[in-house]
């Protein structure tokens, strides 16, 4: 394996034009130990942290730019951010420990199409939008899109992704994303739940938005959230409802870290409890 | 295998050498700079014992390409005591008993170090959460976390007052 | 907090920084993957992919054939040993099975089952040539699951397996190696005297030791066909012993040096990698080292047993238990020795019982064979046990340390396996919880508390020690026990007191095997007690010494001179005292160096219990449970080191934690491990815990010089059923499965109607 850092875009294209198996990657930590168990080596490994574009993150306007192999743990620290967009923040601070946070990026965990992925229902709840650059230029597509399978993406041959944008919330809306596993720390999302809602001048829900992870080969949304909350307060019994609707939507598997009966129980319970986390926070 | 020139600063002092592009940088650290305190658990970024501060960030030794590596700064459990003594969490890791059998602690020094430079005050939970990452089997974790709250207290009496 | 009896010692119960604490604080130490030596060849395992399957042929010219492999090893390079039994500590080895262990001839028994090695310039072509060895494999049916493996119709793993302990003596082989039994009393008169009788079954399953470092040797054999061995293990005159064992050779042709360890709890008082590097640098002439793979210990070293185990308990309205009665069944893996008598044993140890009828069964099933690990057989057996006292107190309407002291065995008790107590502190440690303020903390909404018992044995053994006075008057201590968690400091403390001199003018050294008598593993919590012996026995031998040439430098009678604080007296005279020192600088005209050594096959080794509360919340909706608060209090006998002591403890309801809450082995339809490695092995992290509350009661062991009893294991013991009882008190749920992971617990939930 021959290992390369393009420092920009077109340079990047070119090399994944060779005739050479190549990935791409930002902090490698699915990459790697997908390499140790087992995954053959590519015959070029390309690190994209050496592009200024990918590593970066800003506001343009009313929208928050992220670069795709941007670490984690720079979301944290951007205070504007953390105020705009909590839930990204929080599941994008979900990845792993310290140390994984330091290298993990939102671009990775979107490639690597994990269906547990915890930022993945948090951008697609705040209708992010992912950059994608390759041969045939700069697209953008809706994260929603990105994933298609476990570990499969629309990405084409010679795509790689660049950074994803999200616009800043308008009044009184805020998204949460909540997830469970098993410790508290260093495991892979059993079930994961973003939320995100705008609420009325008197409280009612005017938007909302609903997205489950861990659940079904990819995220799936909870549209059905809408037609019950919008126009209303959060009641209880709104909420049930909710929850009924989440667990309906799930299409999940038995497997070492769950089952499909406490994967679509605990999906109804992440969506509420992530909902109210999002509406008390909007109406703060 | 062609070999890749790496050329880097570790714990404060300029350092270069050749490494395969697919090698770790636990295992350069390690096998071809010789620093052996940086210890391998899992090699999968699960255990933290390859605990390292690579350009100020806490990162898993595991889970770099060396090649990455080329300009960076990289500090590890040997650049932590100085002329002046210990680092004052080896000093109280030794105080509080806070290592059995001593294998992840390093990880863990490097880790506490990492925290305590970002945030000197931390909570309890806090520092919970920080070396979270970090596994010891040994300890149930009860004294390390002490010894990382008396460190900070520590570093801050030592601190003059401004 | 320390609840003590006595005594006043200068050094013992201090807590001085451990003699080889700078070195681990600053990366210096040397563990077992440490060492690398010019011309070193890296070595790697090719392991079986299957559960079960006949070997039918192994092709390894192509491998050999490559460039940079200088050796390659399967079954045909070692000899196959008789069956012979021998022990390195704790548990049971045969050397039968240890040899096709190590290294399999016909059949391979569990996925990760070793069966060739190699040994070449890079891990890189170790791995390629690995790759290059061709294998035909009939694969044969498998079973892990313990009663589908005593089945009739079960796959069986060796075809000359005949139950042990059964009459009449069974004509067909089967999966079932032994029958153990306690019978004592009358168990149908125990439970006609009963009020309450409560039965259940309980399963748990597969646990791993999880010691963080990754089993390791570097073996070179010289041209004059000696080896030396560096590795990190519990026991390197185990490591010595077995090794030339499995190669056919006399013990003295290896030298084994030990390294640090990282982590052990008895998972490394066998041998894996050791003989195997030690053949492979036999043919090629050159060091070898291999290290093995996170994803290795898991598949391939000692888990220990699941279980599954039923058990009835009676007992009068008045809180008297009149009868146990029940079976155990623990998977040994794929060879027999599972600690099924050991939990057969201690399950009830904590309590004077009459009438008691257990009945153990060690059953071999297609994965790794076990090893010891922390108080072996105790944990599971005590999990059933302790919940099911949990559940007559409750029945009862009793409190459950109330209920545990009516029935809590004491001095001159018979133990339920058959010898009579000495001095024990087991009713201490319930009356430790009991008064503690954690057991009267009110608690919120979905939390409960629970509490727990367990007995273990604690072990004695063989223990070597020299002393060796230095010319400046400090003094170096050796003995033979790998360090696993402080014991330099305590062995040290003893030292100190019984020298009189500074514990830091003591140099506590682990030395190789040609450089101290035989010692036995550092494990059965035994290192403390009986190395420690053996260490006061050679200072004690070095004071006499010492007096000795104080009176013949003072022209004394030797009855006239006491030893005070490192220093000669003269009892009833007027000599000026004379130091360590004087008379080290002085040793060459009083009879040359100053050095004794000692040897001890320590007996008296005091049994150790602990009690443990636990307080828990339940999330009702996603079943998770939070540890909110857990205090331990535990007889040490006596602490040297209390810092140590606590660590132990500590260290102990961790494991059990994660035992009770997440760790187990998964195993797929195909018998292949599905979660080998630290992500989906659920081990305890920081965060998952609360500080652990210790206190160490101190009831010294009669069979110490100073009260020393192992502190080492019996943590371990109470806390599944500590936490099982803390989620009861919470949501009124019994839960008899391990782990009660959220996916339990929210069932459990759900069926109960919640």
């Amino acid at each position: 394996m021959r290992y390369v850092a393009p420092t920009s875009i077109e340079e990047t294209v070119s090399v994944l034009a060779e005739d050479v198996p190549a990935q791409v990657y930002a902090g490698a930590t699915d990459f790697i130990p997908q390499l140790r168990m087992g995954r053959p080596e590519p015959g070029v490994a390309v690190d994209l942290k050496r592009i200024d574009r990918l590593t970066d993150l800003r506001r343009e306007g009313d929208q928050w730019v992220i670069g795709a192999a941007t670490p984690s743990v720079r979301l944290g620290e951007e205070e504007d951010l953390v105020a705009d967009l909590p839930g990204l923040v929080e599941a994008a601070s979900l990845i792993g420990s310290d140390q994984i946070q330091s290298r993990a990026s939102l671009g990775g965990n979107l490639c690597n199409a994990s269906p547990a992925a915890d930022s993945v229902p948090a951008m697609v709840v705040n209708n992010g939008r992912a950059v994608i650059a390759g041969p045939g230029g700069i697209r953008t597509t809706p994260v929603a899109s990105v994933v298609t399978g476990p570990g499969r993406t629309a990405l084409a041959k010679g795509e790689f992704l660049v950074e994803l944008v999200f616009d800043r919330p308008p009044p009184r809306t805020a998204d949460a994303y909540l997830r469970f596993i098993p410790r508290t720390e260093m495991d892979i999302a059993v079930v994961g739940a973003g939320a995100r809602l705008t609420l009325d001048e008197a409280g009612r829900c005017r938007d909302v938005s609903v997205a489950l992870g861990a659940v079904a080969p990819t995220v799936v949304t909870v549209p059905a959230a809408a037609g019950i909350l919008v126009g209303h307060p959060l009641t209880d019994e709104a909420l049930k409802r909710v929850a009924a609707e989440a667990s309906a939507v799930c299409n999940p598997i038995d497997d070492k870290r769950g089952t499909i009966a406490y994967r679509r129980q605990v999906a109804g319970v992440l969506a509420v409890r992530a909902l109210k986390l999002a509406a008390d926070r909007a109406a703060s | 295998m062609s070999r890749t020139r790496v050329t880097c600063t570790i714990n404060g002092d300029p350092a270069e050498f050749l490494c395969e592009d697919d090698q770790s940088l636990l295992d350069a650290l390690r096998d071809v700079v010789g620093l052996m305190g940086v210890k391998e658990g899992c090699a999968t970024g699960d255990c933290g014992a390859c605990s390292v501060i690579l350009d100020g960030r806490l990162t898993c030794s595991c889970l770099v390409f060396v090649p990455e590596a080329e300009g960076a700064t990289i500090e590890t459990v040997e650049g932590m005591a100085g002329p002046d003594g210990l680092h004052p969490l080896q000093e109280t890791f030794l105080e509080g008993a806070a290592l059995q059998c001593g294998i992840c602690t390093p990880g863990f020094l490097v880790a506490g170090k990492a925290l305590l430079d970002r945030n000197p005050d931390p909570t309890e939970e806090e520092v919970r959460y920080a070396i979270a990452g970090n596994l010891c089997r040994c300890t149930g974790y009860d004294k390390i976390v002490r010894s990382i709250l008396d460190a900070a207290d520590r570093m801050e009496e030592a601190v003059p007052a401004t | 907090m320390t609840v003590t009896a006595t005594p006043s010692y200068k050094w013992v119960g201090t807590r001085p920084v451990r003699h080889d604490g700078l070195e681990k604080v600053t990366g210096r130490a040397r563990y077992g993957a440490d060492l690398n030596l010019p011309g070193m060849l890296i070595g790697a395992v090719l392991r079986s992919p299957h559960p079960h399957a006949r070997i039918l042929s192994i092709d390894t010219s192509a491998a050999e054939a490559m460039e940079g492999v200088r050796a390659v090893v399967t079954g045909a390079d070692f000899p196959i040993l008789e069956s012979e039994q021998g022990g390195s500590g704790e548990e049971y080895v045969d050397f039968r099975d240890l040899c096709h262990n190590v290294m399999a001839r016909d059949k391979v028994l569990y996925e990760g089952h070793a069966l060739a090695a190699v040994a070449a310039t890079s891990r890189r072509e170790a791995l390629a040539a690995l790759a290059a060895i061709k294998v035909d494999y009939e694969v044969l049916p498998h079973v892990i699951d313990v009663d589908r493996a005593m089945a009739p119709d079960a796959p069986i793993l060796h075809e000359d397996m005949i139950t042990e302990g059964v009459d009449p003596v069974p004509d067909e082989p089967s999966n079932v190696a032994s029958r153990y039994v306690i019978d004592r009393g009358d168990i149908e008169k125990g439970f006609a005297e009963a009020d309450v009788i409560v039965e259940r079954e309980f399963v748990t399953q597969p646990v791993h030791q999880g010691y963080i470092e990754p089993h390791a040797v570097v073996a070179d054999v010289g041209q004059d066909g000696k080896a030396t061995v560096f590795c990190s293990s519990q026991g390197h005159f185990m490591v010595r012993s077995f090794t030339a064992l499995l190669l056919g050779w006399e013990p003295s042709r290896v030298k084994v040096i030990p390294a640090e360890i990282g982590g052990g709890f008895g998972g490394k008082t066998t041998v894996y990698v050791e003989p195997v590097a030690t053949r492979l640098s036999q043919k090629a002439g050159r060091p070898v080292k291999i290290v093995m793979t996170r994803d290795e210990v898991f598949r391939a070293t000692g888990p220990t047993s699941g279980s599954k185990i039923r058990l009835k308990v009676g007992a009068t309205s008045d809180g008297k238990l009149t009868a146990v009665e029940g079976s155990m069944a623990y998977q040994a893996g794929a060879f027999k020795g599972s600690p099924v008598s050991l939990g057969c044993m201690c399950a009830f140890a904590p309590y004077s019982v009459e009438n008691v009828l257990l009945e153990g069964l060690d059953v071999v099933v297609n994965m790794p064979k076990v090893a010891a690990y922390r108080a072996p057989g105790a944990p599971m057996a005590s999990f059933a046990s302790e919940t099911l006292l949990d559940e007559v107190a409750e029945q009862l309407g009793m409190d459950p340390l109330e209920f545990r002291l009516r029935n809590a065995a004491e001095e001159g008790v018979r133990a339920v396996y058959g010898p009579i107590f000495k001095r024990i502190g087991f009713i201490e440690t319930v009356e430790a919880v009991r008064d503690h303020p954690h057991y009267s903390i009110e608690l919120g909404p979905n939390q409960g508390r629970g509490v727990a018992s367990g007995f273990w044995f604690n072990f004695g053994g063989s223990s070597s020690a020299t002393v060796h006075i230095n010319e400046d008057g400090t003094a170096s201590v050796l003995t033979g026990s790998p360090d696993i968690g402080g014991s330099r400091a305590s062995m040290a403390l003893m030292a100190a007191e019984e020298l009189g001199i500074d514990v830091y003018d003591i140099s506590p050294i682990v030395s190789d095997t040609e450089s101290v008598g035989y010692t036995d593993v550092t494990g059965g919590s035994r290192v403390t007690h009986a190395t420690g012996m053996a260490v006061i026995d050679a200072c004690r031998n070095v004071v006499a010494d010492l007096r000795a040439r104080a009176a013949m430098v003072w022209d004394v009678d030797v009855e006239e001179v006491e030893w005070v604080d490192g220093r000669a007296q003269h009892v009833s005279g007027d000599r000026a005292p004379m130091t360590t020192k004087d008379l080290a600088i002085d040793a060459a005209g009083t009879g040359g160096p100053i050095t004794s050594s000692a040897a001890v096959n320590a007996r008296g080794a005091g049994a150790a219990f602990s009690t443990q509360v636990c307080d828990v919340e339940v999330d009702p909706e996603t079943g998770a449970v939070k540890i909110l608060r857990y205090t331990t209090a535990q007889d040490a006998g006596r602490a040297i080191h209390p810092s140590y002591v606590e660590g132990q403890m500590q260290g102990g309801v961790a494991q059990g934690i994660g035992w009770a809450l997440n760790e187990e082995y998964i195993f797929d339809d195909g018998g292949t491990m599905e979660n080998a490695g630290f992500l989906d092995y659920r081990m305890p992290v920081a965060s998952d815990l609360p500080m652990i509350d210790t206190v160490i009661v101190e009831v010294p062991n009669p069979g110490h010089p100073y009260g020393v009893r192992g502190v080492g294991e019996v943590g371990i013991v109470p806390p599944m059923a500590a936490v099982a009882n803390a989620i009861h008190d919470a949501t009124g749920l019994r839960l008899s499965e391990l782990p009660m992971s959220p996916v339990k617990v929210l069932a459990a939930i759900g069926a109960n109607g919640g």
